[in-house]
């Protein structure tokens, strides 16, 4: 194993009292690299600007100003609308700009500083070309009502995209405009909803497992469903039998995330479907964590109907502190006729068109047979386009190996941290056969007093960002690790090193750690006040008492 | 690979410590049937970065960018300058690579930053509270629409929507509407000088749970909305109002100080660019504190360390899917948060003094273009007021025109015939939208082209 620390620096060094957090107090709150930063309605003012316009002074061809030309001033077409009230935005030049937002920067962790494992979020490497492509002007530069002869790139970077997706997973077609995966959840769920409703077949019962992400049973309520629990077996899979016992003519479809949150290979998946189909229903696949399996198995394969895709993930768009994400739903030859509008479709001329409320119909009776009968628009425009021109150069790059290697690689790291912890840390589901891309721990085992949120906090002072905590519910104190096919051994060895010392110090009942983080910018924060009398926003603060108001100091 | 660390000497000390035989044997619980032997024939192999550049820059060199036409463009995404510095910022690492703020001690950069960012929305919509964004406007409208009826507690049913919503917008609400059984009471817009805000509120009664009205509307006006507001309040109805172009109300009065009770809209405009429709910026606000715990999303709240620092953290979660799950306001997980950051930034170089001076320029050249359209034979100008977009009725059909103005490189406006298709009477309406970015000569070309055509 590689030594957690190349700079000279052993475990034990004394420090005498004394590491980069104690030592003297100083003057403004800044510790070295470490800086406070005022809000910017502390430091802005309403006068301040950080923009130039050039309507008071023209810059002509040899560079020198002129006078703006004397177009008279036409009359304001606001009417009684004008604005007269202050709206009271602070304003900062460039230069503090840049500062401000750059030593906020600075307070974040982030995948670029080190191991990022939150797992099922899938925080990997954001490879820099595909923000290069982004900002290429006929990607970035355009706008979605153009006429659609002015556009033909952007549809065919969609179609392009659509046809990876549809091959990857084995599937018949793909709703592309979802926003992000909790939306491309709806627009599954929307579509199995839509063809019940078509065959005239009201069903009322949506059947999730309690190991669920959260925005299953929210979406499927918001859709107007019942939610039922599926039980687990001892493996912590679906329980088959249980299921099949459960299905009937009020149950609409299932909500099955494979890999599950357990981070394990739903076995019975197929068997899962087959029951599902027998009885009128239709399978919704939560793919968050697709990630695990591109390139190994096609989900179409598996009997599943509808399946997001977060872009996000496992196609490595950036996360960028909470989106914006991209939730693309791949769908099976059933559903598809109920796909929302937009799509893109390629006839054979090699033409890609963009189908909206207009002439759908029209295209369904030339291309389809007069079989689409989508079920509505669930956003404006076209989808993430951002996302999808970053998507596309993610698998071009990679191509059909290296998206396999994608798989192979996150499974073996996520397997080799299970295996390197698994003495030290309970695996609950350890004997359940391999993980897949994340491996699960459970507080069992530590000091009495001491939780996941301890050796959280614990980690974070030995510089990663926490793994997923408390989740999924079904495991008590469950921390979900997933460190992604972009970490190297050296990176995943001293990873371990340090999650092996502070579940040690867990265990061993260490009250620092109770207090931790020690050296994050921020001690633990109080989030109990914070939702006891919520601040959302700023407001300046109340004048200290015998402070002289405006007309006491008198002037105007 | 270059993306992929793992060496072929790690991945074999990796399979031995965790004793597997092969990588194969690691996915043994994929069913053998199911399992793919190589990688997935007819796709092709990695490509270098140089290969995917030059693939990339074929397809995006197949459009036209704004940026290389004389552009009018709008109907909900806006073409403004974006000052340099926003898009270096957002390309911090720390910020594009970071995620959710789950761990607020490691955090306080996106924390401190969506903090400021909900007070400048609140402050610009004229609202108590702003949310940390949604996907974008049309579906924060819709989020707007489900959480006024969780207000009503389901005792009301009827949504009234104007005529001059985005039609996408209406869309998406009627969409939705159809799983939850909202009542949607719709309409076509009227072709008129003024917003028909009597005809409007005609439509609300005592089982409307909100009317949505958007400022400044599709075609360009300004509804009345203290009017309507009081009209919907009369009915125990909330106003909700919708706004497509946030620089407008650096010249207009706000939606809150009007009375719209929730105010929602598309951030785009300020720092994220036109990028072909997404991603965008839902924006959502509350004029009301009360109303907070009702709503969907992400909110920023200011506390204390245990040292008693200031400090960040997201709050009041018990609204949402990963606590309450089937009871949560709403199932909406990643928000936009990279474009809120944007948007941020941007406002934040532009403060009120920059924004009003955008806005002041912003209408100042469309009252330009209003004035030397008006001037072409065979163009009416139909507004009497608007800020920075504003609707001609030609002589002809606008849709055939803006596709024929192409082919000079003018991008002429969205048509009421793309909004719209199929509704009576809309087919001779053009959009035009006209920003900062058009010049005087923009506006030139725009008249000379369309006295081409129309002559």
């Amino acid at each position: 194993m590689n030594a957690p620390n190349q700079s000279g620096w052993k475990p034990g060094t004394p420090v005498d009292g004394h590491n980069a957090m104690s030592g003297p107090d100083t003057a403004t709150g800044n510790r070295a690299l470490m800086l406070e930063e005022p809000l910017i309605f502390e430091i802005g003012s309403t006068e301040t600007t950080g923009v130039d316009f050039d309507f008071a002074a023209r810059l002509d061809l040899a560079g020198v100003d002129q006078p703006a030309p004397p177009t008279p001033a036409p009359a304001s077409r606001l009417g009684s609308f004008a604005r007269t009230e202050a709206i009271g935005l602070p304003g900062l030049t460039e230069p503090e700009t840049v500062r401000h937002y750059t030593r906020l920067s600075r307070q974040n962790y982030a995948i670029d500083l080190g191991l990022f494992p939150l797992g099922s979020c899938t925080m990997k490497h954001n490879p820099r070309l595909n923000e290069k492509v982004a900002r290429m002007p006929g990607f970035a530069d355009v706008h979605p009502l153009q006429p659609v002869d002015t556009v033909r790139g952007a549809l065919e970077v969609m179609n392009e995209l659509a046809f990876w997706l549809i091959t990857l997973t084995g599937m018949h077609s793909v709703a592309m405009s979802p926003k992000a995966g909790a939306h491309g959840e709806l627009c599954g769920i929307l579509c199995i909803r839509a063809a019940l409703e078509a065959r005239g077949d009201a069903r009322k019962v949506i059947l999730v497992p309690e190991s669920a992400h959260g925005t299953n049973p929210a979406t499927a309520a918001f859709a107007g469903y019942e939610i039922e629990d599926i039980p687990a077996n001892a493996d912590g899979r679906v329980d088959l039998d249980a299921l099949k016992a459960r299905l009937g003519p009020d149950v609409a479809g299932v909500m099955i995330t494979n890999p599950s949150t357990l981070g394990l290979f739903e076995r019975d998946l197929k068997a899962i479907s087959d029951a599902v189909h027998a009885a009128g229903g239709f399978v919704y696949c939560d793919g968050a964590n697709f990630n695990a399996i591109v390139g190994k198995v096609r989900p179409g394969d598996l009997g599943v109907d509808a399946m997001h895709i977060n872009l996000h993930k496992t196609f490595s768009t950036p996360h960028g502190g909470g989106g914006p994400g991209s939730g693309p739903v791949v769908l099976s030859e059933a559903l598809s006729p109920f796909a929302p509008l937009p799509y893109t479709a390629r006839t054979k001329d090699g033409v890609v068109h963009l189908i909206e409320e207009e002439g759908a119909d029209a295209f369904s009776e030339e291309y389809f047979g007069g079989r689409m009968e989508h079920f509505g628009r669930m956003t404006a425009f076209h989808g993430q386009m951002g996302m999808f021109s970053r998507a596309l150069t993610y698998i071009l790059s990679h191509g059909a190996d290296g998206l396999r290697q994608v798989a192979e690689d996150a499974v073996l790291n996520a397997n080799y941290v299970l295996r390197s912890l698994e003495d030290v840390l309970d695996a609950p589901f350890g004997h359940s056969g391999p993980c897949m891309h994340e491996a699960l721990f459970s507080d069992k085992g530590f000091a009495e007093g001491l939780s996941t949120l301890d050796l959280a906090k614990g980690l974070i002072d030995e510089g990663y960002h926490p793994m997923t905590m408390y989740f999924p519910l079904v495991v008590h104190g469950a921390m979900l690790v997933e460190p992604t096919e972009t970490e190297s051994k050296a990176a995943l060895d001293q990873f371990i090193t340090a999650l092996r010392s502070v579940a040690g110090r867990a265990k061993a009942g260490d009250e620092s750690l109770r207090t931790a983080p020690h050296y994050a910018p921020r001690r633990r924060l109080d989030e109990t006040l914070a939702a006891r009398k919520p601040v959302l926003a700023w407001q300046a603060p109340e004048a200290p008492a015998g402070t002289p108001v405006a007309s006491e100091i008198g002037g105007a | 690979m270059r993306y992929l660390p793992l060496t072929d000497a790690d991945r074999s000390a990796m399979l031995a410590k965790i004793g597997a035989s092969d990588i194969d044997a690691l996915f043994v619980d994929v069913p053998e049937e199911a399992r793919l032997t190589g990688p997935i024939h007819g796709l092709p192999m990695h490509a270098s970065e140089m290969a995917v550049e030059r693939h990339m820059r074929r397809l995006s060199k197949k459009n036209l960018a704004a940026a290389d036409a004389a552009f009018f463009l709008g109907a909900g995404a806006y073409k403004h300058h974006v000052p340099a510095s926003v898009d270096h910022i957002i390309q911090r690492g720390e910020f594009l690579t970071a995620y959710t703020p789950y761990q607020p001690e490691i955090a306080q950069g996106t924390l401190q930053m969506l903090f400021e960012f909900q007070t400048q929305v609140a402050r610009l919509y004229g609202c108590a509270v702003a949310n940390a964004s949604m996907y974008d406007g049309s579906t924060a409208c819709w989020e707007a629409v489900a959480m006024a009826s969780r207000i009503a507690r389901g005792k009301k049913r009827k949504v009234v929507l104007s005529g001059a919503l985005h039609p996408h917008y209406a869309e998406v609400v009627k969409t939705m509407a159809k799983f939850t059984d909202d009542e949607i009471a719709g309409a076509p817009p009227s072709l008129t000088a003024m917003p028909d805000d009597d005809g409007l509120i005609a439509r609300i009664d005592d089982n409307t749970s909100c009317v949505v009205v958007q400022y400044p509307d599709i075609l360009g006006r300004l509804p009345d909305l203290a009017k309507i507001a009081d009209a919907a309040h009369a009915q125990g109805a909330l106003l909700i109002a919708v706004n497509t172009e946030p620089v407008a109300l650096g010249a207009v009065k706000s939606p809150g100080e009007l009375g719209a009770d929730i105010v929602v809209g598309e951030g785009q405009a300020i720092g994220v660019g036109l990028q072909f429709g997404g991603p965008y910026l839902g924006l959502f606000a509350v004029r009301d504190e009360k109303h907070v715990r009702m709503m969907p999303g992400r909110l920023c709240g200011e506390t204390v360390d245990a040292e008693g620092k200031r400090g960040f953290v997201l709050t009041l979660s018990t609204r949402e899917q990963h606590i309450r799950r089937e009871k949560a306001t709403s199932n909406i997980c990643t928000n936009s948060g990279l474009c809120a950051l944007a948007f941020s930034v941007h406002m934040t170089l532009l403060g009120e003094a920059g924004l009003r001076q955008l806005a002041a320029e912003n209408h100042r050249l469309a009252c330009l273009a209003a004035e030397r359209l008006a001037k072409v034979p065979g163009v009416t100008v139909l507004n009497d007021q608007f800020f920075n977009e504003f609707t001609v009725l030609l002589d002809g059909d606008a849709r055939a025109i803006v596709r024929q103005l192409t082919r000079q490189n003018v991008l002429a406006g969205v048509s009421l015939g793309r909004l719209f298709p199929g509704v009576e009477g809309l087919a001779n309406g053009l959009l035009v939208a006209v920003t900062e970015t058009t010049t005087e000569e923009d506006i030139e070309t725009l008249a000379s082209a369309l006295e081409g055509v129309l002559a």
